[in-house]
């Protein structure tokens, strides 16, 4: 990015080569603004097959949190306490509808809880 | 696609089983990796080239996609380039084609004339509408608060500025004929949730807001079509309020009569009603609001923590800035932790809801670290504070700016 005063400068070159450009387009029956057209979008998404380090109840996190979201999302996470992640595994169930195992919750936090270490 | 080279340590695809969901892996993993400066890490993160219509992007997470605009970019222009604006959905069941033919957008709920809008009708049926608008996530910076909070771990790169062009909402609900009595209007999308009962993510603005005349319906960003990722073929835009309301995929449009109730609207994206949205980490009874307009944030884009710079010579600084829901008033700069500002030169002014370019010349005066700081003030004569604040959701950090770097 050059300074601004050689920004200005271009802005005022811009400009200049506009109106001497509409001069030359000597002004029949200005035709509509020219038509913006949308095309349709077939692409596909990546995905992850990334599971999480294994450990004691990486299974029951593998097993429950990544239908919804790839680990990364995990394991980008900070050092959080077990209060922290019992909150957002109550979250994922609550509030988001998560069908998650009862028998799992307690391994899934307990996971959580040591994340960092586990890695 | 660019960065091709990036890319040479590609997976198979390959498929795999998560607990009974089968899903189509792609590879996402590159070679090149960026450190963002969150306190306490974890800190590295992929680049990834792999998302469709997008460049290189920083990667937080694959599914749903969270993607991080890489922070060279914000000091090419005050135009976030589409290829690299940033990326977040809430629910993973994305549609991955969109036919423009069928595609509709309904208008319906209390109006007179329920509406199903085809994107011809939209595209040459109604007045053009042109704004250029700062669209940043309520969670940007999120990985600076501490004690550090959960969610998406951004660094300062959920945040982008475009040329919006499309219709005005206001046009598309009189076309419909609001009835009296409507009291918020309620925008959905074509994403939806993975789970059976999952909530169907939906925002909602007051009938008043929704009418104002600046929110609009976008068919257009930056002159192109809209990518995927971003919310192609329409995307709401709210200027000057948090991007958690700036629907994407917009395909249907509810006009209420009673207050919204829905998670999305009620529950999630509140924040203390606190100055600031600022509590005491663990402080209970806090009164909250949902999320809304913006606050002024400055940041520096040629020069970063670690930089050298020549002793008693000028240096060139230089950055972006908004104001949040209303322009740029002014920018300083002080390389004395705040006791004594100097105003920065403001770029052109692409409207007030626009990123605004500032520079200016700062003097170290000795070797050794400089700290130096950036703050905007807006043109409601609100600044960034000096003193970071902290909520639960990581919300609406906007502290004034500090970098260091070295004299030599």
């Amino acid at each position: 990015m050059s300074s601004l005063s050689e920004n200005k400068a271009m802005c005022r070159a811009v400009v200049a080569a506009a109106v001497f450009a509409c001069a030359m387009l000597a002004l029949p029956a200005a035709p509509a603004a020219a038509p913006f057209e949308l095309k349709s979008v077939n692409v596909d998404l990546p995905d992850s097959d990334q599971t999480f380090p294994s450990g004691p109840g990486s299974d029951a996190a593998n097993n429950n949190c990544l239908a919804c979201h790839s680990a990364d999302m995990v394991l980008n996470q900070p050092t959080l306490s077990r209060a922290a992640w019992t909150a957002e595994v109550n979250k994922m169930i609550d509030a988001y509808k998560a069908p998650v195992a009862k028998e799992d919750v307690a391994a899934i936090i307990g996971y959580l809880s040591q994340l960092r270490s586990a890695k | 696609m660019t960065g091709h080279s990036l890319m040479s340590r590609r997976r198979l695809l390959r498929t795999v089983a998560y607990g009974g969901l089968t899903v189509l892996s792609a590879p996402v993993w590159a070679d090149t990796t960026v450190r963002l400066p969150l306190p306490g890490g974890p800190d590295e993160r992929p680049i990834t080239t792999a998302f469709p219509q997008k460049g290189p992007m920083i990667l937080q997470r694959t599914r749903p996609p969270l993607l991080e605009t890489p922070w060279d970019v914000f000091d090419k222009g005050v135009f976030t380039p589409n290829s690299q604006f940033y990326v977040r959905w809430h629910w993973a069941v994305i549609p991955t084609q969109v036919d423009v033919p069928s595609f509709r957008l309904t208008v319906r709920g209390h109006v007179d004339q329920p509406l199903t809008l085809s994107l011809n009708d939209l595209l040459h049926d109604f007045p053009v509408f042109e704004i250029a608008a700062v669209n940043q996530c309520s969670g940007n910076s999120r990985g600076f608060f501490e004690p550090r909070v959960p969610g998406g771990q951004w660094a300062n790169g959920a945040m982008g500025n475009a040329l919006w062009m499309g219709v005005r909402l206001k046009d598309v609900l009189d076309r419909a004929g609001v009835k009296a009595g409507a009291v918020q209007v309620r925008l959905r999308g074509l994403d939806e949730p993975a789970v059976d009962d999952g909530p169907h993510f939906m925002k909602s603005l007051g009938i008043d807001h929704a009418r104002d005349g600046e929110v609009m319906i976008a068919y257009a960003m930056n002159g192109e079509q809209i990518p995927l990722v971003n919310g192609f073929p329409l995307r709401l835009v709210v200027p000057g309020w948090y991007a958690t309301y700036w629907v994407k995929m917009l395909s249907d449009i509810e006009v209420l009569d009673q207050p919204d109730t829905n998670y999305w609207t009620k529950t999630a994206y509140t924040i203390p009603d606190t100055p600031h949205a600022n509590m005491t980490p663990g402080q209970t009874g806090v009164k909250t609001v949902p999320i809304s307009r913006m606050v002024p944030r400055s940041f520096f884009t040629n020069l970063a923590s670690g930089a050298t710079v020549a002793a008693g010579q000028p240096t060139l600084a230089r950055g972006i800035a908004f104001g949040g829901d209303c322009g740029v008033a002014r920018v300083d700069v002080s390389i004395d932790q705040g006791r004594n500002w100097q105003p920065a030169q403001l770029g052109t002014d692409e409207g007030k809801y626009s990123f605004r370019r500032w520079e200016a010349h700062i003097q170290p005066p000795a070797r050794g670290n400089l700290e130096i700081t950036v703050r905007c003030t807006n043109s409601n004569g609100e600044a960034q504070p000096s003193a970071p604040n902290w909520n639960p959701s990581g919300f609406m950090r906007n502290l004034v700016e500090s970098i260091n770097v070295v004299a030599i």
